[in-house]
């Protein structure tokens, strides 16, 4: 598929404000992009999850953001990235309440449910990658 | 005004639609406010299209100075859509509006065209022109400052730091309005100092009121789980109010069950449910 970016940032996750901060340009976007309210609410609430693993459990890392526009349909491609330790078992990272390290265990399921496109990739010792992309 | 003046406009408007889109785009293209880092040229050519074709269909009921007539609410409702997607992308109340005052410059040459010699009419379509223009251009600028508005509001709640006194609501009834993003850590001392009250006090009820929190994520679910969980092993019933439907239908979907916690739609509720539970009636004095 053809996807036109229109408009395209790249921001680094590397501490708490980081993560207050993805998620205020991320909700500005959808405002722009005319989201309803629910809609803003789900991408926010992604971008807090993975931004908040990012940093957390990534070590820090960056959100890159896109604004999509395929003449077809609007929407935002946001792009988690660390070189963090990486999941060894992804079936058991996805699984709703594993966690390691006693926390509710539903940023990365829930994530998923919340979105209209995510694709997770990672590398022990490397780092991990998740990409999300929510559609008007 | 004179009422029995037919304008030229609709059906110049339908005649010369493709040009005065290509002259209308061009005087943009040229126009020192347009901002190349924000806009696009095919966004830019879209919304122009976009505009050109609502104008027209409103302007062929002939109406060209009631903004209030229902033919209008398209266009308007189209404005308001670029004023709030320019006010959030950072353009100024000025750069907006000139989406439509530049407008003038292409409708005025075809109208100079169509009315040759004939100054009077001229003068009559230029006034018409002028004055739907103004007007339309004024309605994108009130917008943009009322979009404005919004989304200042918005970013001060989503960049507050949390504060919040623990309040006693009555005798028993302990309220903790939070107000603030709860990233930090200072979100655990928030907690703790609302069991810490509890206990103080010996109250009964615990409210915790999210309305103002903008992002309910695990983290905050989880905060609020806790604090549920050590209330109760105190001996007291916490209530959360104020889940708006957006931020309901979001935790569904994150898969965060608040499970067998009291929640009610606002703290006024909240508080009727703690009295209630603890017996008492409120009763407006009669005379
Ligand atoms: N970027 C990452 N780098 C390394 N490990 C990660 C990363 N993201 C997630 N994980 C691993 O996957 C697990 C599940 O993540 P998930 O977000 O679902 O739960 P959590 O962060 O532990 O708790 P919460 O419900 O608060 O999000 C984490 O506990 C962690 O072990
Ligand atoms: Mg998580």
């Amino acid at each position: 598929m053809m996807n036109n970016i229109v408009r395209r940032e790249v921001i680094p996750l590397l501490s708490d404000e980081d993560i207050v901060r993805a998620r205020k340009i991320v909700r500005d976007w959808t405002i722009s992009l005319k989201f309803s309210l629910v809609d803003q609410t789900k991408l926010v609430t992604a971008v807090s999850e993975l931004a908040r693993n990012t940093v957390e459990h990534g070590g820090g890392g960056s959100a890159l953001l896109e604004m999509l526009d395929d003449s077809i349909r609007r929407g935002i491609r946001l792009t988690f990235e660390d070189q963090g330790p990486g999941i060894a078992n992804i079936d058991q990272a996805m699984t709703d309440g594993y966690s390691s390290r006693g926390s509710l265990g539903l940023g990365l399921g829930g994530t998923k449910r919340l979105v209209n496109e995510f694709d997770l990739s990672s590398e022990p010792g490397k780092g991990t990658r998740v990409t999300i992309a929510r559609w008007k | 005004m004179n009422d029995t003046f037919a304008s030229k406009i609709p059906a110049l408007l339908a005649k010369y639609e493709t040009d005065l889109l290509e002259e209308w785009i061009k005087a943009q293209l040229d126009a020192t406010t347009l901002r190349k880092d924000l806009l696009s040229s095919a966004d830019l050519r879209r919304s122009s299209d976009e505009f050109l074709s609502l104008l027209r269909r409103a302007a062929t009921t002939g109406n060209l100075l009631n903004l209030n007539a229902p033919e209008w609410l398209p266009v308007k409702d189209f404005l308001a859509g670029v004023s709030r997607s320019r006010a959030s992308q950072g353009f100024t109340p000025s750069e907006t509006a000139t989406f439509i005052f530049s407008f003038k410059q292409p409708l005025f040459t075809r109208l100079q065209e169509e009315c040759g010699s004939d100054s009077r009419a001229l003068a009559e379509e230029l006034w018409i022109a002028t004055t739907l223009l103004d007007r339309l251009g004024l309605f994108t600028a009130e917008t943009f400052l009322s979009s404005r508005e919004d989304i200042i509001k918005q970013q001060q709640l989503e960049m507050l730091e949390l504060s919040t006194p623990v309040v006693t609501l009555w005798n028993g009834i302990l309220a903790l309005p939070l107000i603030g993003t709860l990233d930090s850590s200072r979100t655990q001392v928030v907690m703790e100092n609302l069991l810490q009250t509890i206990v103080e006090t010996g109250s009964e009820y615990a409210i915790i009121d999210i309305t103002g929190v903008p992002t309910v994520d695990t983290l905050v679910a989880q905060h609020l789980l806790k604090t549920v969980s050590a209330a109760r092993l105190m001996g007291a019933q916490c209530i959360i109010s104020g889940i708006r439907p957006q931020i309901a239908q979001t935790m569904v979907h994150l898969g965060v069950a608040f499970g067998d916690v009291i929640t009610k739609a606002s703290l006024a509720d909240a508080l009727s449910y703690a009295f209630k539970q603890m017996g008492i009636t409120v009763l407006r004095k009669q005379n």
